[in-house]
This record gives structure tokens, sequence and C-alpha cells, in this order.
């Protein structure tokens, strides 16, 4: 194109020019925008979500970052995240360590969220789950040690649910218990007063995102007593009696040995509790 | 027109006063300082008024008010928000539908009071233009924050809004937000004049499609009065608006219509001719008074 161009072809073409620099610039910036929203897209380990917080990825974009659930917290545990924390910046968070959920049964900050970035749903604050307690730290938690230190267990606003006290025999001493602090996850809300309370230098016992916290089974898997008990007795065909090849007229039992067989008894044939039986009522074998 | 920079609104202060010539800067900085007090009276002082920030607040228990931004970007990553952000959303598009959708930028954001320092600080050093950046940027900007919330389901732009992240800031604790805020004004003071709040920034952008049909317009009532001194123009955050209005481009009337215009007032503060008052879209406002009334049929007949 030697000659100049059409008065319409040149606005047309600054109009193209103009477009295509506009949507490469403020794209290239989309990019990294969106790179950097996926990378401060999981929850930092020590960061607790307020009660009733929906799964991390429609949390963040249901929070519309106001701040109304910190404001309206009774115990000023919330903060919001400040833009060098690595998760989403503006979002609410509680350190367990610092400040644990008090467990207000009238749950204020899920009252106090305009979006259902806090379930509304939720009204028990017995059901929150907003992380899960584990016992970390079995090497220098007080009651694997063998004290009777069971703060843990005695802060716990679920108390003989969320955490029991196992015991266990001891077998460094070999006469004494040791009452093991056991988190169940079905009764854990994640409120962190255990993490706060405990008195080692460094929290034993520690509040994770349930993400983090919980494991599963694979799908397949299956509890044999669970299915045993619902289908009423053994799944499996009972085993055959065991036998064994004892000499004529001689018998075994475990813990006794060998014995001669009474006549009498030789006579009525098998023993009358045999597992065989025992299997087929359902009971242990 | 001279070379040296020369001191805008001189001679409005000297027709009407320094407080006459003030008198719209002075208000739009008591009601952008007034809102962070009231907002920042709850954590400083214990007086709760009202709770939250710009994205959500609620005031006395009572009035709910939500971004309609933000909220769009939650909608747009596939959450619902509860009633009160709904309604809070709605009487800010009302608001904004009527008296002009970036007022907000104006009167309300309190970025605009660091564009407008780095903005009065580039005036007294004499620092004149620089990088080239079209004001259509901001659209661009508004369609790719919503598009990044789309793909990533997650309100991205909230990570880095400056709007959002001084406000929240300064109520709920700053952190690291400081250095995004400064880099918004070395920005402007150095990059792009009025960069940030005239060529860049999203919220602006959505607030001027609300306000597109307002009701509440500059007025030129007595623009056959201009003497061409250029102070409107100075102090213009968006100048590119006074033209047509002003000196009738294509049989303009005389009321600016681009919903770029902040609704700011400070070209009726350094006009020292009185060319510029506020009113609605339709007919003139009362600030006009009956005077003002011939020059305006003086300038339709000389358009037509």
């Amino acid at each position: 194109m030697s000659t100049s161009p059409h008065p319409d072809t040149a606005g047309r073409r600054r109009f193209i020019a103009e477009t295509a620099r506009m949507a490469c610039g403020v794209g290239m910036i989309g990019v990294g925008l969106g790179l950097y929203a996926r990378h401060a897209a999981a929850l930092p380990p020590a960061a607790i979500r307020p009660p009733g917080a929906l799964p991390e990825e429609q949390f963040s974009s249901a929070c519309i970052r106001c701040g109304l659930c910190v404001r309206d917290c009774p115990y000023d545990i919330l903060h919001l995240a400040k833009p060098q924390d690595p998760m989403a910046t503006g979002t609410p968070y509680f350190v367990a360590r610092q400040a644990p959920c008090e467990m207000c049964e009238t749950i204020p900050c899920i009252k106090a969220c305009p979006t259902a970035a806090l379930d509304h749903a939720l009204k028990e604050i017995n059901k929150a789950k907003m992380g899960l307690a584990v016992l970390v730290a079995q090497e220098t938690c007080l009651n694997f040690l063998g004290l009777r230190c069971d703060i843990c267990y005695r802060v716990c606003p679920v108390i003989d649910k969320a955490i029991t006290l196992d015991p266990q025999t001891n077998v460094r001493t070999g006469h004494h218990t040791m009452f093991i602090p056991v988190v169940h996850s079905e009764h854990c809300t994640g409120c962190g007063k255990c993490e706060k309370s405990c008195p080692t230098e460094v929290a034993a016992i520690k509040v994770f995102p349930l993400y983090m916290a919980k494991g599963q089974l694979s799908a397949h898997y299956r509890l044999g007593w669970v299915e045993k008990e619902k289908a009423g007795g053994s799944l499996v065909a009972p085993d055959i009696e065991h036998r064994y090849h004892t000499p004529e007229g001689m018998r075994y039992e475990y813990g006794k040995g060998l014995s001669t067989v009474n006549p009498s008894e030789a006579a009525s044939g098998a023993p009358a509790q045999g597992p065989t039986v025992k299997a087929l009522k359902g009971d242990k074998l | 027109m001279s070379t040296l920079p020369r001191k805008i609104g001189a001679e409005a202060i000297a027709e009407k006063g320094w407080l006459a010539a003030h008198k719209w800067l002075i208000l739009r900085r008591v009601s952008q300082l007034g809102i962070l007090a009231v907002f920042l009276a709850g954590p400083l002082l214990g007086l709760w008024i009202v709770k939250g920030n710009l994205n959500y607040s609620y005031t006395l228990g009572v009035l709910p008010l939500a971004d309609p931004y933000v909220l769009l970007q939650s909608m747009l990553s596939g959450m619902l928000p509860e009633v009160l952000a709904i309604a809070g959303a709605g009487i800010v598009v009302v608001f904004y539908m009527l008296v002009g959708g970036r007022a907000y930028c104006a009167w309300v954001c309190p970025v605009n009071l660091v564009a407008d320092g780095a903005s009065l600080i580039r005036r007294h050093l004499g620092l004149r233009g620089g990088a080239h950046l079209p004001r259509t940027t901001r659209y661009w900007m508004l369609a790719m924050t919503l598009t990044v919330t789309v793909l990533t389901g997650t309100l991205a732009w909230e990570m880095l809004n400056p709007v959002s992240m001084l406000h929240r800031g300064l109520i709920f604790g700053m952190g690291m937000g400081w250095v995004v805020i400064v880099a918004v004004f070395l920005f402007d003071l150095f990059v792009v004049e009025r960069g940030w709040c005239g060529h860049v920034c999203p919220t602006g952008a959505f607030y001027s499609l609300i306000g597109r049909a307002s009701m509440l317009r500059m007025h030129l009532p007595r623009r056959d009065a201009c003497n061409n001194c250029m102070d409107c123009y100075a102090v213009c955050p968006e100048y590119q608006v006074i033209k047509p209005a002003l000196k009738a481009v294509d049989g303009a009337p005389p009321v600016i219509l681009d919903a770029q215009c902040v609704n700011c007032g400070r070209c009726i503060d350094v006009c020292s001719k009185d060319v510029f008052a506020f009113g609605t879209r339709f007919g003139l406002s009362r600030n006009a008074g009956a005077q003002s009334q011939q020059p305006i049929e003086d300038a339709r007949g000389g358009v037509s």
C-alpha cells in the first residue's frame, strides 16, 4: 500500500491497533491476576475460618470482604487477611493458638454475614466444622508422657464426645495407665480451645482446616464388623471346624493339652459348642 | 498560554473570594473524610454508627449498603448473596443512577484523596504529561476483572483492588496494603497524569456505566460568558468531558452528559465567570438562577 490510506481505513486501523493493544496489555495483567488468585486460593494451616464457612473455594468467592463477622464477634477473635498474608486478601480468619472460637450459642458472626460465605443454615454451634483438632505431637503431649494433664479434654466444649481419654497401659512403667486424648472428627467443631490451652511450649494438639486434617478411606473399603451388624450375621461362610489329628482315643484342648476321651463322650460325637455353631449364631470367632 | 504554571482559580478567588472559590472542594473533602470518620468511629471510639467497609456496610442496624461491582463479581463466581446484600446493592445502584455514577469517585472513594494529592504535587512541581494511556483502559480493566472472576471462580480483583484495600485497610488494618496505595500515588505522579482514577480503575468504570443516564449533571448556564481562561480544563480530572458542552461541539446542549464526569464541582469553584452549575439532566438548576436564563437562550441561539 504505497498510497495514503483512505481516512476511514486509517480510523479503522487505529481502532484495531488500539483494541489489540488494550486486549493484550490488560490481558497480561489479567493472566498475572488470575495466577496470583489461584496461588492464594488455599488456606494456610494456621488460619481457621469462622463457623459455618463454606469450603475454601466457594468461601473465597462468596465472601465480599466486608468484615461484618469481625465486627459482630463478641470476643474479637477474627481478623481480615492483609495483602501480605498467604490467603485471599480481606477474608476473615482466626488463629486458634492466639484466640480460639468461643462457640457463642447465637453464632453472631453468621448472622452478620450478608452473603452465603457463612452458612446461615447452621443454627447449632456444636455442629460447626471450622477445622479438626489433631494431636500432632505424641512425643511432647503430657498425657502421652504418662501425666494426667487432661487440659485439652477438660476445655473441650464438646467434652467426652470430641475428645475422649482412652486408657492404655504404660509399658514404660509397666503398672500405670496412660490416658490418651483421642479426637473424634464427627464431634470436633474445630474451635481451637484445645490448641489454645495446651500448656506445652508449642501446642501438642493443633486445629487444622478440614482438608488438611481429615483422612478418607477409599470408596470400596468396608468395615467388616459394621457390615456384619447390618447383615445380622457373618457375611462369609462359616469356617469348617478345625480338627486335630490326635491319636485314637485322645483329644487336644488349648491350654490343657492332650487327654484321653471319655468313652461315653466319644459315643455322643462332636462337642455341643463348636466354632461352626458359634459362627452360625453370629458370635465373634 | 504562558509556559509558567499559573495558579488555577486565581481569577475566581479574586472575583468571588477564597471560600466561594473552594466551596465544592471543601464540601467534597467533608464528604470523603466524613464518610471515613463515620467508619472509623466504631473501631477507634467505640461509636458504632456503621459497621463494615465500602464493600458492604450496615448502618445503625437498618441500612445495608453494598458495592454492586463487588457483589457482581461474587455472583459471577457462582455465589448468591443474602437478601441484605442484594438490597444494599440495589439502594446503591438506584442512588448513583440518580446522582451520577462517578459521584462515588469524587465524593466517597478514599483513593480520590491519594489521586488528588498526586495531582496537587504534579501541579506544584510543574510535572506535565506522561505515558499515553487511553481513557478506555478502565473498561478493558472492568471486562478483565469480571472475566478473571469467572475463569478462576474467586474474587481475584479483590486481592489487589486499591479502592477496597485502602478503605478496608484504614478500618481493619493496612498491613502491606500501603505498597499498593503508594504504587497508585507514584503512578499518578510520575507515569500517567490522573492515571488511576482517570484511566485504569474498574470501579470507576463500573459506576460510570451505572450513571450513564443519571439525573444530576453539570450545567453550563452561562457558557457564553466563558473567557477561555482554561482553569476548568486544568482542574478537571476528566477534562475531555468539558469541551462538547462548553464549546457547543456539534450543537451539544450546555449540559455535560459524558458518563466520565465525576460531579466533583471543581469547575464551578475555579470559574470566575460562573459558567458552571449543578442541575438535572433535563432542566436548569436552582443555582443557575433567573439571571442566567438569558445567556442560555443566547447560547442555544448561537448554535442553531
